[in-house]
């Protein structure tokens, strides 16, 4: 599967358009690392434990994006774009959607 | 009684995030300042199209991220200079700090697969705070993403 951001696989052709593709995760972030990055919050800067967090919601996010793209019969996603918004209730939703193709 | 009490808290509070928070963003800084110099051959690129004899590359989508969270004691002078109105340095500085850090995080990303250009760069911010807690701290995760290009030459 080829990820890229492009609007276009470098050194490829597309032959196929297959839609819009997207993947999401909600996760909470005030679960059991809320205590310590409450600590942490005392001194300000990076709090690892949402770092961590948001990475791995974007991980899934990527591979949720991807299954759909399988499901279509893609072998490629371009033009990526993430976002991430915080939702009520202290939970951030990570979301990547792109365009699912299929390229030679 | 409790006024004293809630008073020391502050003071502490303020004291805590004036050294510690200080001290420790003083530190990132010169950390990004010296990996910014390591990764300086890395070029990035905002545009989306590369040159047409670069597309024969490897493609890999690459991104760097961070959340970085403020302290009492800039929540105060923001809070102090909002007022006023006017430049809150002690958020600039955290901005600054978190761009910088996401896009040195994905330019050690495009190294680790040995590219040395990354495309179409893409940068966001979003708060992460409890908006229905009016006193949690401020928090932003900063995301920088692109496409890098493995083999493309530096030039």
């Amino acid at each position: 599967m080829l990820l890229t951001n492009l609007e276009s696989v470098p050194g490829r052709t597309i032959v196929r358009h297959l839609g819009l593709v997207n993947g999401s995760t909600v996760r909470a972030k005030h679960a059991g690392k809320d205590f310590l990055a409450g600590l942490k919050n005392l001194v300000g800067g990076e709090l690892k434990a949402y770092t961590e967090l948001l990475n791995e919601s974007r991980e899934e996010a990527i591979q949720r994006m991807v299954a759909q793209t399988q499901a279509a019969g893609g072998n490629a996603v371009v033009n990526i774009r993430f976002s991430t918004a915080n939702i009520a209730g202290g939970a951030a939703e990570v979301m990547a959607y792109g365009t699912a193709v299929f390229v030679e | 009684m409790d006024l004293i009490i809630g008073f020391v808290v502050f003071v502490v509070l303020m004291v805590v995030g004036r050294v510690f928070g200080g001290l420790a963003e003083k530190r990132h800084f010169e950390q990004i300042k010296r990996r910014e110099n390591d990764l300086r051959n890395i070029l990035v690129f905002n545009e989306s199209r590369p040159s047409a004899d670069l597309s024969a590359r490897e493609a890999q989508l690459v991104v760097g991220a961070v959340v970085i969270g403020e302290d009492y004691f800039k929540r105060f002078a923001a809070a102090l200079k909002s007022i006023f109105g006017g430049r809150l340095t002690a958020y600039e500085s955290l901005v600054d700090r978190g761009r910088r850090e996401a896009i040195l995080r994905m330019k050690e990303q495009a190294h680790a697969v040995g590219a040395k250009m990354i495309f179409n760069v893409r940068m966001e911010t979003s708060t992460l705070s409890d908006d229905s807690n009016p006193k949690a701290l401020f928090s932003a995760e900063f995301i920088a993403y692109g496409t890098a290009l493995i083999g493309a030459p530096a030039t």
